[in-house]
């Protein structure tokens, strides 16, 4: 899983081309290590906030692999990933109903099932339009349509249940194993068990003929037209079947809230944020997108509950991020683990502290400014006088302003300094690994 | 001219006009199967449009192009291909992001019948993966299987595509100035590894290098003005006066000095 998206193949060694090697110790490592961990993190976290948060990020694990076939894999920019896990999740909870009054013969354990063919077909009837183009005209077509379903959620209150949305009860049918699904740790475990197994079957996908051509589309389209593919037919396919794994997190997400509303799960602010997290976890990595997952669910729900102006931080560190690591999070990791592969982390560490601190600083005087700035707008109403970090402050004074302001501009100052430093001490790393690797095939 | 089947790719008063110019004035040329043919002229006579033309980047204007007696103008690029007719770039045109071996074993995929396959793993495709093996040794970069094509030297790199070109096992084959920006060692070398890798095939290719051109060529097509001037054999060309007149001149008379 630690492989970028066009090499998990690479494991085969020169001799043995084409054969499979039978026991890859390290995938077999990383994949347990990936199950362990869904299955004792919510012992570690019992609180039913955790449980709650474990399960949001199981189904955004899903969701931003399902958009990484499209951006990261396919070269695809999409703007309207969420038509297909909100038209999952619809008729996941219509299928959820109509199994409750005895109409459909579907167990909960196959719900997501029943929104991934939901995406899948939605992917299969708009995917068509959609992959006619690439570049640019595919993210407009993408905008289009997403725009089109969001309108449509408003136009069509049967089906999308209007400003209350549509309702149900997971809790129906026959007992599985003793397994009801009403309480949230029974339901965790089915996000956990789909959450493995999807993410397994996507990796799978990159080292197929489809994902591979993928690959070669998203480098060079017209080459590939003309070593016989269809362009076209790959970029579609691909959709399909990002459509199903996006219907699938749909669908979870269907079973875990009991409720899904039109205006809260087609719409583009909702693409928007897996566009942006699939980008921050990093998309240029498979597993990228899983630190996406979990980066959304820890922004929207703890980020969101310590400021009002969570939003405005979240587009701070997207800034950043595009600016200075546009490969994510993933990248960043992976840089540093071949860092630390040469052994030459340890030096850095002082930089990296250096670097932490000095931003740190700066974030502190720039939350504070946009602290007092909220208050100011929106809670005049209490008087000047705000908490921010345990402190009292006076928005309205000055002193308050030039305080704030004096750290940040310190903070910043600082900072690039750091900054400067630690790109000079960085190249100079890279370079002795560069040194290191040309000995090593001289020998 | 008569249906014959023993072409392996005909043109017939193909035209091609980009607005009010016409780049392409009615080309007729019949390419017998397994032979070598080189198409030589001035800069902006029309040499890449016929490529592009024959290999579906373009549709032309007027006029037939037949691959193996069935015609193929207009069709889709990737419809041609199917049909046996590959073609390199003049501009280097390989999957950078990918090692050397993905970029062969792409080129594989679609002829050995996996097409969108989305079931099967690649490592598990023996025969898709011992014939890029194989091309990897053909065009002599199995030592850098792993290595990004980006990373490549230009010699490698334009190695790289001829081994994509020929990978679907076509049988007609087009290369557009593959010793382009080569050095003389290397182009000597270059011409040896593309009379090999196409042996057996028929192969069109457009070259301005003179000691190439009749190094490599069965027949010369000589175009001027999206015309053929003349489609002979390198001597009769060489002795033709309206090509002398027109466009070879001195350099043939360099070639010939230089002993070919």
């Amino acid at each position: 899983m630690t492989m970028s998206t066009t090499s998990p193949e690479r494991a085969a060694g020169p001799t043995a081309y084409y054969r499979f090697r039978p026991l890859n110790i390290g995938r077999y490592l990383i994949w347990s290590l990936f199950a362990i961990a869904l299955i004792v993190l919510p012992m570690l976290f019992t609180s039913s906030l955790a449980v709650t948060m474990l399960s949001q990020m199981g189904y955004a694990i899903i969701i931003c692999l399902s958009y990484n076939i499209l951006l990261g894999q396919g070269g695809m920019l999409s703007f309207g990933h969420a038509v297909y896990t909100g038209l999952g999740s619809f008729i996941a909870i219509h299928a959820m109903n109509l199994a409750a009054a005895g109409k459909l013969p579907i167990p909960l354990v196959l719900i997501p099932l029943v929104g991934g063919l939901a995406g899948m077909f939605f992917a299969i009837l708009l995917g068509f339009v959609t992959t006619k183009k690439s570049g640019t005209t595919f993210a407009m077509i993408t905008l289009g349509i997403g725009e089109l379903v969001a309108s449509m959620a408003l136009m069509f209150p049967e089906f999308f249940g209007g400003e209350g949305g549509v309702t149900t009860n997971r809790v129906y049918g026959q007992s599985i194993f003793g397994m009801t699904f009403g309480p949230a740790i029974q339901v965790y475990y089915l996000i956990a068990a789909y959450c493995f197994v999807c993410t397994a079957a996507m990796f799978a996908f990159t080292a197929t003929p489809l994902g591979r051509i993928l690959n070669a589309v998203r480098d060079n389209p017209e080459r590939v037209e003309f070593i016989g593919y269809n362009t076209q037919r790959v970029r579609y396919f691909a959709f399909i079947i990002a459509g199903f794994f996006a219907g699938i997190g749909g669908g979870l997400a269907a079973i875990n809230f009991e409720i899904v509303t039109g205006a809260d799960s087609v719409n583009m602010v909702r693409s928007g944020g897996y566009l942006l997290f699939t980008f921050l976890g990093g998309a240029t990595f498979f597993f990228g997108p899983i630190i996406g997952g979990v980066l959304l669910v820890l922004a929207s729900v703890l980020l969101s509950e310590l400021s009002k102006a969570w939003l405005l931080y979240l587009g701070l560190v997207f800034l950043f991020m595009v600016m200075f690591a546009p490969g994510g999070v993933a990248s960043l990791v992976m840089m540093n683990l071949r860092v630390a592969k040469f052994g030459k982390l340890r030096p850095l560490l002082p930089a990296y502290l250096a670097l932490v601190g000095t931003a740190l600083v700066a974030l502190f005087g720039a939350a504070a400014m946009v602290e007092m700035l909220y208050h100011l707008q929106l809670n005049a109403a209490l008087g000047p006088e705000m908490e921010f970090l345990g402190a009292t402050v006076n928005a309205a004074k000055l002193s308050s302003w030039f305080g704030a302001g004096f750290v940040l501009v310190t903070g910043l100052a600082l900072f690039e300094l750091c900054r400067r430093q630690f790109i000079q001490q960085w190249g100079l790393v890279q370079e002795e690994i560069e040194h290191e690797i040309k000995r090593g095939e001289a020998l | 001219m008569a249906e014959n089947a023993n072409y392996a790719l005909e043109l017939r008063a193909l035209r091609k006009s980009f607005g009010k110019t016409e780049i392409i004035r009615g080309v007729d040329l019949a390419v017998r199967a397994g032979e070598r043919v080189a198409i030589i002229g001035p800069n902006g006579a029309g040499k890449s449009t016929l490529f592009n033309l024959i290999s579906g980047r373009f549709a032309p204007t007027s006029g037939e192009v037949l691959l193996h007696g069935a015609r193929i103008e207009g069709k889709k690029p990737f419809e041609i291909n199917r049909m046996g007719l590959s073609r390199s770039f003049q501009i280097t045109n390989i999957f950078p992001k990918l090692s050397v071996f993905e970029n062969l074993r792409c080129g594989v995929l679609w002829s050995m019948g996996y097409r969108y396959t989305f079931l099967r793993f690649l490592s598990r495709l023996d025969d898709a993966n011992e014939r890029a093996q194989q091309l990897m040794e053909m065009i002599k970069l199995d030592k850098k299987r792993d290595v990004l094509a980006i990373n490549l030297t230009y010699a490698e790199q334009r190695a790289l595509e001829i081994g994509i070109t020929i990978a679907g096992g076509a049988s007609v084959i087009l290369l557009d100035e593959p010793t382009a920006g080569m050095s003389v060692s290397e182009t000597t070398r270059f011409i040896a590894l593309i009379k090999e890798v196409t042996e057996g095939r028929t192969l069109l290719t457009v070259e301005h290098d003179m000691g190439v051109v009749f190094g490599l060529a069965d027949r010369i097509a000589v175009v001027v003005y999206g015309e053929v001037l003349a489609f002979d054999t390198p001597d009769a060309v060489r002795a033709n006066d309206r090509v002398q007149e027109a466009y070879l001149g001195s350099a043939v008379a360099d070639a010939q000095a230089q002993g070919h």
